[in-house]
């Protein structure tokens, strides 16, 4: 069948697009917008070389849904401490909006206990003790900025770079841009623990106005990882075996009549699909990993976790995968029952915080964190004031003047801690990363100049970054 | 100055090379060869934006080209122009390094070359008046007529190509019938077509396109290329993505579409129908069009800032829409390239911006299910629910005097003493809407297998020699039912949100309705008060009486306002509407000559002892609950509005937005940078306008009105208008031919792509205007061509031509994911083909929610509404149904113009594993089996024959008949040695004289063909 495919004219895989780009090939498309044509025919997802060098090759994203507090968890700041339960300067607030604290909102001490460890001595509350091990493979951003304060917004622009929804995920762009090395998975998997899914829903790992192929494809942690990939009721590997290539046969029969070579795109889809129905359920399948391994992770077997997302985020990576992104929720701490930064944070630190220092310790020692970018962070951060819920000071509201993130492996500088804020944490005093600025670096390191890899949508060349963004050569090494 | 940042070849540029380019003979053509080189490469500095122009030279203008020298006409070599794109000097050439758009050496010859022909300029062809057309005169080809294939003819001739010959009969009937009405064409249908085509192919297809638009499907299929871009789903976006009731908008388009309202008309009343004098219902419903925008219910959110998102996308979409305009590009600045200020954006943005909705649901209307389907509805029975409205909203107002009445009625009353003798009725019919699931049991009660999830049962009961002043529901346990019953909830449990019973098809009023326990919170009033949110249910909980079982014998008794006459039959109605599967599982009825005493709650009857003035608030809320559950008037009222209903032939009625300005104007300014909180005090407050480069406004008679939507929606659709009527046509061009004579059917302007044929195009635009708008018309003309008609089997033209802009084929166009279940559906059988009403849910796969924040209580439908098609499939927008958007169906966000066609892995997975699909494909199995009877040899090749007819309208060849007789025959071996997977892939039933593994088998065979690229496939 393979040398029948390769007979077949080179024609792109999108007849026709939202934008008005048409029957242009999507090799043309793709030239057009300084990327490499795809190597092989009809498939989107055909490796394809980045238009720049590139450090790295594969990106997992640890999305910390709710926002995290980084008065909790990075930052100790014993002015905020010792001005609790004041008013914070007037400097700070005025003409400021939030999402529910009103006037009158008191500064809030942090009762979380720090240290500094490492060489690069980088603070480090109570609350991630395995996070010391990571402390200096890990480049430190505590300088980040965000636009938006409420989370369905906040989480599109962390995203897309846009607050509508809408717009194409940074995962979307990325496999757009450089397809996968995976022949059997999706190029852009999305998983997800925690009580619920984040807000936004697909909305946050969408392909926009790019083409639906490159949408984040979710894996459930349980039961068929993907939809519909087990075989019907009824339906043994030997009959599906043969319903495919039944398939197969009617489809040559038809491509022979009308030479279309869509025909032949589509037999290869159905090939593949035959083939991700067996290696999908192998991914999930935990066995061959050693005891120590899942130790390391605090994985199970059959479990649904974020350590067991985790470890699949490195099984992924293995097997060609190339953009991986984890959902955590709930970090939302306003104070409310299950809300507060007492035991609540407790309970999504301690979920948390071993299994993503362990994914960072299981790809250096494996040799993947060179070309694995890993990044820790959620939409937001915390207000250093705290919020009153039920009559009680225990939590804070969201913040997006300052909050900390954490990048390693492709090309970020380890040990690296880059971002001042001021006395209480409240705005960026100096090396700031506004998510734009996040969006071009990470694209940098994936061998893109982020104001070229555009795609025309209603008269207008999109690009991830919006017209904003610089590469942070600072961080990298 | 960011546009300067974004590297992007025009596409005009890339097809302008491949079938547009001036030969070297022909004169330059500005339009076609000069405007895209200069607004994709120049216009950023060299424009219309005045912030960013350098050098004060705007290129986009001839006088100042001249005048600044850049350009002599006449003298390429003298132009500064010319001198400034072919210098070595990196200081001084043009355009800029930095801006990354290097000019091509065929650019700069054409440029050269138009300067030396005088350099003339021409205003954009798009905004253009639309020019009257006579079609070409083809040199020798005198047999061709139709308009359309004589444009098309003139421009093939020009390549030495010529058009493919007409498809073969079985493939029009199929191309026809999925683009006009997305379903397939019956195998007797085919055939009949076929033997009309061999007779006389014009008259056979003109027949057949007459049939196919006056099919009410055809509202259907085009009303959904509507709903598209009028971003229609049913929930409300962002976090929370809440249900929103649209559907009856959906309906009015689906109808609007089948009545062929001329599509200015259409326009008005979707833009502005609120505005005109005097607007009927369906009008205002039409105002939904702009209401489809998204609202954040996420706590904490800035309501105008939301709002301002809506506005945003007002603008926008009637831009896309209508004009194929990018408007959007001039929300933060003045286009870079189109002649639309920053400003024109906000005089767009005033018409929007008046409306009462603040990111909330705000204005609706009431609207009844079915009711925008009504044909002539007799002014009379409208009229009789009107005033059974009127009276509801009367007895409304005079709640607290009857308040008044009624306590004084329950102190004053004496303790009834009647005696209820109950008598047990044998139900005289019944059914169920999840089929045949109701069965009698010897005691006369009825046992309840399950149904659909939230059941209907309707009892006939016979008519009584006595008077009934009473009757009696029991519910009754079962060894059958979950925990013995009564219900069959996994509990037992039961929610019966409705009664309601009829004499003589008149409803009877029903005084009071007494439980003998009640869950807390769920009373067996609630089954009375005509709301279908609230019902009785017998779960036990902190305030049931002691020793009470949910799983028991347990009873409603209804107490008549009057008692029914001897000699009646009665029909009764019981509603599960809350619940998925909390219906009824064992429930008798008994009637009772004399009424039961009613029990009067010692709590009211305390209060109410207490005198009116030294109530608590407690008090008084408690009573005003009661009143309202006893209120018989009410109750009687609601009774009337129902019957009033059903003589109309409409269902429940729901409340859907619409559209209403506010009474007092809101002022727009210009938003700097696109901020809304960042007003233009400066300039000031902005009026309603359009674009200057467009047609204007007429002048106001009363100069002190201000304009509003109406006034724009009559000058979207004016005649002259240059871009509403192109844009529309062109818009369904592209659905049969798979792209648009524009390509970039979204931008029109001078960014976008040079028309492949713009005689064509102004043709059908002003023909479509002369004919009344006419969609109807626009099709016929178009499928009747040759063009629609020839055959799409690629053929030698592809070397001359390979992404056949000039349509010396036909194009093979993947259908719309919708269409993609829709035509399993047609080919099974199983299609319900009812139009219109509340949105379903088909069955869909588990785990869709298990990343979203919110979970939708997906019941799959059992009954018709699992077999309804796909666009009335519930669109929640941040969970949507699997198997849309894994076949492009956008997600809903914002305006779609065109949709993505994608060939992807999750595809093939969905076809072959998805339940539904599975379901469908097991219905054409069983239904070849009843079709085609016998196993033998001649049987299975007749079947394989017809399941062809079925799913491609044509007869199998050799070779695939083969391949499909061999594979049937293994799976029947091979389910034949597998009594357990054979009976899991059966249909659910099996045809009489088959075995399990034959069925099993065809069902397989049924899925292959259901798997095919022809099948999903407009060939």
């Amino acid at each position: 069948m393979d040398s029948f495919l390769q007979q077949q004219t080179r024609r792109h895989f999108f007849e026709k697009c939202g934008v008005g780009l048409g029957s242009i090939a999507l090799s043309d498309l793709m030239m057009r917008d300084g990327l490499a044509a795809p190597s092989r025919s009809g498939d989107p997802m055909a490796l394809r070389k980045p238009p720049y060098k590139a450090k790295a090759k594969n990106v997992i994203f640890l999305f910390m849904a709710g926002g995290p507090s980084h008065l909790e968890l990075f930052e100790d700041k014993p002015k905020l401490r010792e001005f609790h339960g004041q008013l914070p300067p007037e400097s700070l607030v005025k003409g400021k909006r939030f999402a529910f604290l009103g006037e009158g909102a008191r500064l809030l001490g942090s009762e979380r206990k720090f240290e500094a460890y490492g060489e690069s001595r980088m603070q480090l509350s109570e609350l991630f003790p395995n996070h010391q091990k990571i402390v200096d493979d890990v480049c430190w951003l505590r300088g980040m900025k965000t636009d938006v304060f409420n989370h369905g917004p906040a989480k599109l622009f962390m995203n897309t770079g846009f607050q509508v929804p809408g717009r194409p995920s940074m995962g979307s762009w990325v496999t757009y841009g450089i397809g996968s090395e995976s022949r059997d998975l999706p190029g852009f998997v999305v998983l997800q623990s925690g009580p619920r899914g984040p807000r936004a829903g697909n909305a946050l790992w969408s392909a926009g106005f790019l083409p639906s192929s490159y949408q984040g494809v979710p894996f459930r942690g349980s039961g068929d990882p993907i939809l519909n990939l087990a075989n019907p009721d009824g339906i043994t590997g030997e009959r599906q075996r043969d319903f495919f290539d039944v398939v197969g046969k009617l489809n040559r029969e038809r491509l022979a009549v009308t030479k279309d070579p869509e025909i032949s795109t589509r037999i290869n889809a159905y090939e593949m699909a035959y083939r991700m129905q067996s290696s999908a359920p192998e991914l999930m399948d935990l066995s061959g990993e050693s005891q120590a391994t899942l130790d390391l992770y605090g994985a199970e077997r059959g479990g649904n976790s974020y350590a067991n997302n985790c470890l699949l985020a490195r099984r992924l990576i293995e097997r060609g995968v190339r953009f991986v992104q984890l959902y955590h929720t709930d970090w939302d701490h306003h104070g409310g029952p299950g809300q507060t930064l007492g035991k609540d944070l407790e309970k999504v630190t301690q979920q948390v915080d071993q299994a993503s220092a362990a994914l960072v310790l299981d790809l250096k020692q494996r040799g993947l964190l060179e070309d694995t970018i890993v990044v820790w962070g959620g939409e937001f951060g915390r207000t250093p004031m705290g919020e009153t819920r039920d009559g009680k000071i225990g939590g804070r509201d969201h913040h997006i003047d300052a909050f900390t993130m954490w990048a390693a492996g492709g090309g970020f500088r380890p040990g690296m801690t880059f971002g001042k804020t001021d006395d209480f944490g409240y705005e960026v005093v100096d090396q700031k990363i506004h998510v734009h600025d996040l969006h071009a670096t990470i694209l940098h390191q994936l061998g893109f100049d982020h104001e070229k890899l555009t795609f025309r949508f209603q008269g207008r060349d999109f690009r991830l970054t919006d017209v904003h963004g610089r590469v942070v050569k600072e961080v990298l090494s | 100055m960011y546009f300067g940042k974004w590297l992007q070849i025009s596409i005009c540029l890339i097809f302008g090379l491949a079938v547009a380019t001036a030969r070297s003979e022909d004169a330059v053509d500005f339009n076609r060869d000069i405007r895209p080189i200069l607004s994709d490469k120049c216009f950023q500095c060299h424009g219309p934006d005045e912030e960013t122009l350098e050098a004060g030279l705007r290129l986009d203008q001839r006088d100042s080209a001249v005048r600044e020298e850049a350009i002599i006409p006449g003298n390429a070599d003298g132009s500064e122009l010319i001198a400034r794109i072919l210098t070595k000097d990196t200081d001084d050439i043009m355009p800029p390094p930095k801006v990354k758009k290097p000019l091509t050496t065929e650019e700069a010859e054409l440029l050269r070359r138009w300067i030396d022909e005088g350099a003339e300029y021409a205003g954009h062809w798009a905004f253009e008046p639309i020019a009257s057309m006579a079609a070409p005169e083809l040199s020798e080809n005198s047999k061709v007529n139709h308009p359309i294939d004589r444009f098309i003819l003139s421009r093939l001739e020009d390549k030495g190509l010529t058009l493919s010959p007409e498809a073969d009969p079985h493939t029009l009937a199929r191309r026809i019938a999925l683009d006009l009405t997305g379903l397939l064409p019956a195998p007797d249908r085919v055939e009949s077509f076929v033997a009309e085509w061999n007779q006389d192919s014009d008259f056979a297809v003109s027949g057949y396109v007459d049939e196919m638009l006056a099919s009410k499907h055809y509202g259907e299929r085009w009303g959904r290329h509507w709903l598209d871009q009028a971003r229609y789903a049913d929930s409300n976006g962002y976090t929370i993505d809440g249900e929103r009731t649209m559907w009856p908008y959906r309906d009015w388009v689906i109808r609007a579409v089948n009545e062929d309202m001329p599509f200015d008309e259409f326009t008005i009343k979707q833009i502005a129908g609120d505005l005109l004098p005097d607007p009927d219902k369906a009008t205002l419903v039409a105002t939904g069009f702009h209401r489809n925008t998204l609202i954040n219910q996420e706590g904490g959110t800035d309501d105008e800032q939301f709002r301002n998102e809506e506005m945003v996308d007002r603008v926008n979409t009637t831009g896309a829409v209508w004009m194929g305009l990018t408007l959007g590009c001039a929300q933060c600045h003045t286009h870079k390239y189109d002649p639309i200020s920053h400003r024109e954006y906000f005089e767009m943005f005033a018409f929007f911006n008046q409306g009462e909705d603040i990111n909330n649901v705000s204005t609706t209307i009431e609207v009844g299910e079915g009711e925008l389907f009504l044909e002539n509805p007799d002014p009379e029975k409208t009229k009789a629910l009107d005033a059974a409205k009127a009276e509801l909203a009367t007895l409304e107002k005079s709640k607290a005097a009857r308040q008044k009445v009624w306590e004084k009625s329950i102190l004053e009353a004496k303790a009834t003493t009647g005696v209820a003798k109950w008598n047990r009725i044998k139900p005289s019919q019944f059914s169920a809407l999840g089929g045949d699931i109701l069965k009698v049991l010897e005691d006369d009660s009825l046992l309840a297998a399950p149904g659909a999830p939230m059941e209907e049962y309707r009892v006939s009961l016979p008519s009584a020699k006595t008077p009934t002043a009473a009757m009696r529901l029991r519910l009754l346990p079962h060894e059958s039912l979950p925990k013995n019953g009564p219900g069959l909830a996994s509990n037992g449990n039961i929610v019966l949100t409705r009664v309601e019973f009829f004499r003589e098809g008149k409803p009877v009023v029903v005084k009071e309705a007494e439980h003998d326990h009640a869950q807390p919170g769920f009373s067996g009033a609630f089954t009375i008060d005509g709301n279908p949110e609230t019902g009785w249910a017998i779960n036990v909980g902190k305030g049931t009486a002691p020793g009470v079982k949910m799983n028991a014998e347990h009873e409603i008794r209804f107490i008549f306002a009057e008692s029914i006459p001897a000699g009646s039959e009665m029909d009764v109605v019981l509603y599960h509407e809350k619940n998925a599967s909390y219906n009824i599982g064992r429930f008798a009825w008994e009637r009772s000559e004399t009424a039961p005493p009613v029990m009067r709650d010692e709590k009211l009857l305390t209060s109410l002892r207490v005198p009116a003035k030294e109530r608590s608030d407690a008090d008084k809320k408690f009573l005003a609950a009661e009143f309202a559950r006893l209120d018989v008037e009410k109750r009687a009222a609601l009774a009337a509005i129902s019957e009033a209903r059903s003589n109309l032939g409409i269902g429940r009625e729901v409340r859907t937005m619409i559209m209403k300005d506010r009474a007092e104007p809101r002022e727009t300014f210009v938003h700097l940078r696109g901020d809304f909180l960042r007003h233009d005090e400066e300039t000031g407050p902005v009026s309603p306008g359009v674009p200057a480069v467009l047609p204007e406004l007429p002048k106001l008679e009363d100069p002190e009105r201000r304009r509003n939507r109406l006034d724009l929606a009559h000058w979207l659709v004016r005649e002259d208008h240059p871009l509403t009527p192109r844009v529309t046509v062109n818009r369904v061009w592209m659905r049969y031919f798979g792209r648009g004579i524009v390509e970039t059917e979204n931008d029109f302007g001078t960014q976008g792509a040079y028309p492949t044929h713009p005689e064509l195009l102004d043709w059908l635009a002003g023909n479509f205007v002369g004919n009344g708008w006419s969609m109807k018309h626009l099709h016929k003309l178009i499928l009747t061509s040759a063009t629609y008609r020839q055959s799409s089997i690629s053929n030698d033209s592809a070397k001359k031509d390979p992404l056949n802009h000039l349509l010396a084929r036909q194009a093979r166009i993947r259908v719309e994911a919708e269409i993609v279940r829709d035509a399993a559906l047609s080919a099974s059988g199983l299609l319900h083909p009812k139009i219109g009403g509340p949105g379903v849910m088909p069955p869909q796969p588990d785990g869709v929610y298990a990343f979203t924040q919110r979970k939708v209580s997906w019941v799959a439908a059992k009954g018709p509404d699992r077999y309804r098609r796909a666009l009335y499939t519930k669109f929640y927008r941040s969970a949507p149904y699997p198997l849309l958007t894994t076949f492009d169906s956008p997600d809903f966000q914002s305006v779609c113009t065109a949709r993505v066609r994608s060939n992807t892995p999750l595809q093939s997975l969905t076809l072959a594993n998805d339940e539904a699909m599975i379901e469908l494909a097991q219905g054409l199995g069983a239904k070849l089996l009843r079709e085609v009877a016998g196993t033998d040899s001649t049987a299975n090749r007749d079947r394989i024959r017809r399941a062809f007819l079925l799913c491609y309208s044509r007869p199998p060849s050799e070779g695939e008949l083969e391949a499909l007789v061999e594979f049937q025959e293994k799976q029947r071996a091979s389910f034949a040695a597998d009594e357990e997977g054979a009976g899991a892939f059966v249909p659910e039933e099996v045809p009489e004289g088959f075995d399990a593994a034959t069925a099993a088998s065809w069902s397989a065979l049924a899925r292959a063909l259901m798997n095919t690229d022809e099948f999903i496939t407009r060939e």
